[in-house]
């Protein structure tokens, strides 16, 4: 689905991501963390050819047409620039699908109806999506990257904002996604909801991968401590595996 | 799109009438069903003269320049995502107002008749050549504003050396009157020589409709969208160049049709980019033709011109938009 090699950015004299190497096969739920400025927005950004990098992104070498059919890319910035409706803004998420001046082709209204139906906004539909609150609009645009139907969906803290049944709903949405097939990469700042609902875990510290692989594994006291300079309670419980951070490590 | 066929029937039905109102409206007071006669007869009479080369390009031009500010404001107001955007803050009404006033100084605007007309055309080039200079094939919105804002500053500049260095009060008068604008005494010649120009600048503002879609998502989301922003840029300042450069050139600096029209029209049309593109462009049309025929009826020996009346009540109309939104608590 994502095949990144050798990915590097430079910011002037900085090096922001520095030779990062993954892959990201079919059915996974990846978890992006890593502390403010680790490069998690920039690594996405990278992969996806919005920024000039070196090595190789298979998103990337993709021609723009064929990127939009591949990926629905959810930017950290949540901008709804015009008072338009709900349901328009997330029709948007069809373009790629549809040749010039086309109208929306019944395949392309039931990809919107099932998005909206997935983020509950059914009594949104016709509501001036930049009049609701950020975190209605944070759905909205969840919304619109699943209408755009691509096996690959890349989010930038897409769970920020949301109230924690929504958060949860999300990661329901988005783990749904990973069983069907699909493969997501979500960038996220609560441990918690990336122990619990990511198939994997990739932590980023200073631009370089600090470590890759089930929440569980990846998860350890030592990673916290070395990448986020916090301790933590990780457990398995029945639910699964649980990561609630403790206190600050001076 | 699909929803809005009644308010663009609408639209549509306004164009025709004020056009119709421009065709038969004039100092000459031919009754209108003589007028429409000799319109159509075409011969060496005088009434079919006054329509033909008289009414009827002063009516065109009216629809082809309206057409073009109000689709221009709102290809740029939905390329910058700001309402307050306008087709001028690229610099290329200033800069073509530029050349003609270099024009009616040198004196090459009396020498042959479409000395100002073209010297408007080169400074609007100009504008564009100094303007993608600036802001690099790649830069975002941003650039393009405060590049854009940069010409027109300097196109202000020496537009004010040009008045400052005028030899005569006369030459200054002149200068000054043309800046504002209007639609008096223009011929077919004119209508000829904006149409090529424009028809291709709009062609490339209608094809921006979908990118504008996008766009309302952001830079980054767009470009994942399959849009490309560097293309959509260049389609924006070229067609913008076209329609604004020859529309400044045959008439002078007319402003506020490009700000208000697509402000006013933007609820009616869902708020959608691409839908307010053809809705801007007709009811620019109607708002133009409505200020021409104004300047006819409302003290008519005076001269009143186009751009001061567009001006007029543009600027009311806009302050309560303002006062509106600021009620809705934006």
């Amino acid at each position: 689905m994502l095949t990144v090699e050798n990915l590097s950015v430079a910011r002037g004299p900085c090096t922001v991501i520095d030779g990062v190497s993954l892959s990201v096969g079919p059915g996974e739920f990846v978890g992006l963390i890593g502390p403010n400025g680790a490069g998690k927005t920039t690594l996405m950004r990278a992969a996806l050819g919005l920024l000039p990098h070196t090595g190789e992104s298979s998103l990337a070498a993709m021609p723009a047409q064929t990127r939009a059919r591949t990926v629905a890319w959810m930017p950290q910035s949540r901008e709804i620039a015009w008072p338009v409706a709900v349901e328009t803004l997330i029709a948007l998420g069809r373009l790629p699908h549809l040749p010039r001046g086309a109208h929306l082709a019944p395949a392309d209204r039931n990809a919107i109806d099932a998005a909206i139906a997935r983020m509950g906004l059914e009594s949104f539909r016709t509501r001036a999506a930049n009049a609701l609150s950020g975190g209605e609009q944070a759905r909205v645009l969840i919304a619109r990257v699943l209408a755009q139907d691509t096996p690959l969906i890349l989010a930038d803290e897409p769970a920020a904002g949301l109230d924690p049944a929504h958060q949860i709903t999300l990661m329901h949405a988005f783990a749904a996604e990973a069983r069907a097939g699909r493969s997501v990469v979500a960038s996220l700042h609560d441990l918690g909801l990336a122990a619990r609902h990511c198939t994997r875990i990739i932590a980023l510290h200073h631009g370089r991968v600090a470590a890759d692989g089930p929440p569980a594994q990846a998860l350890t006291p030592a990673l916290l401590a070395e990448v986020f300079h916090i301790t933590a309670h990780v457990a398995q419980t029945p639910h699964g595996p649980v990561c609630q951070p403790l206190e600050v490590i001076r | 799109m699909r929803d809005h066929r009644a308010l663009m029937a609408a639209l549509l039905a306004l164009v025709g009438a004020l056009f119709a109102a421009s065709l038969l409206i004039g100092p000459a007071g031919i009754a209108p069903a003589q007028a429409l006669a000799a319109l159509l007869r075409g011969d060496a009479t005088a009434e079919a003269l006054v329509m033909r080369e008289i009414r009827l390009p002063r009516a065109l031009l009216a629809v082809m320049i309206g057409a073009s500010l109000g689709l221009a404001g709102a290809a740029m107001q939905g390329y910058l995502r700001n309402p307050l955007a306008e087709p001028g803050l690229i610099g290329v009404s200033g800069s073509a107002a530029l050349g003609a006033v270099i024009a009616l100084q040198t004196g090459l605007a009396a020498s042959f008749a479409l000395g100002l007309p073209l010297a408007a055309l080169a400074g609007a080039a100009g504008a564009v050549a100094l303007l993608l200079a600036l802001a690099g094939p790649r830069g975002g919105s941003l650039t393009l504003i405060l590049a854009g804002i940069a010409v027109s500053a300097l196109a202000g500049a020496l537009t004010a050396l040009v008045l400052n260095l005028s030899p005569n009060p006369f030459a200054a008068a002149e200068i000054m009157f043309w800046m504002m604008g209007s639609l008096v005494d223009r011929s077919m010649t004119h209508v000829w020589l904006a149409l090529p120009l424009m028809v291709v600048g709009w062609a490339l503002l209608a094809g921006l409709g979908r990118g504008l879609d996008a766009l309302t998502l952001g830079e980054d989301a767009a470009e994942t969208l399959g849009i490309s922003l560097t293309r959509l840029r260049l389609m924006l300042v070229a067609g913008t160049a076209c329609v604004v450069g020859a529309g400044t050139a045959v008439a002078g600096a007319i402003g506020f049709v490009g700000l208000v029209v697509p402000h006013i029209l933007r609820p009616f049309v869902g708020a959608r980019p691409s839908a307010l593109l053809p809705a801007s462009a007709l009811g620019g049309a109607a708002m133009l033709l409505a200020a021409d025929v104004a300047v006819r009826l409302v003290l008519p020996e005076r001269d009143l011109k186009l751009g001061v009346v567009t001006a007029l009540v543009g600027a009311p109309l806009f302050l309560h938009l303002i006062y509106r939104t600021r009620a809705e608590g934006l």
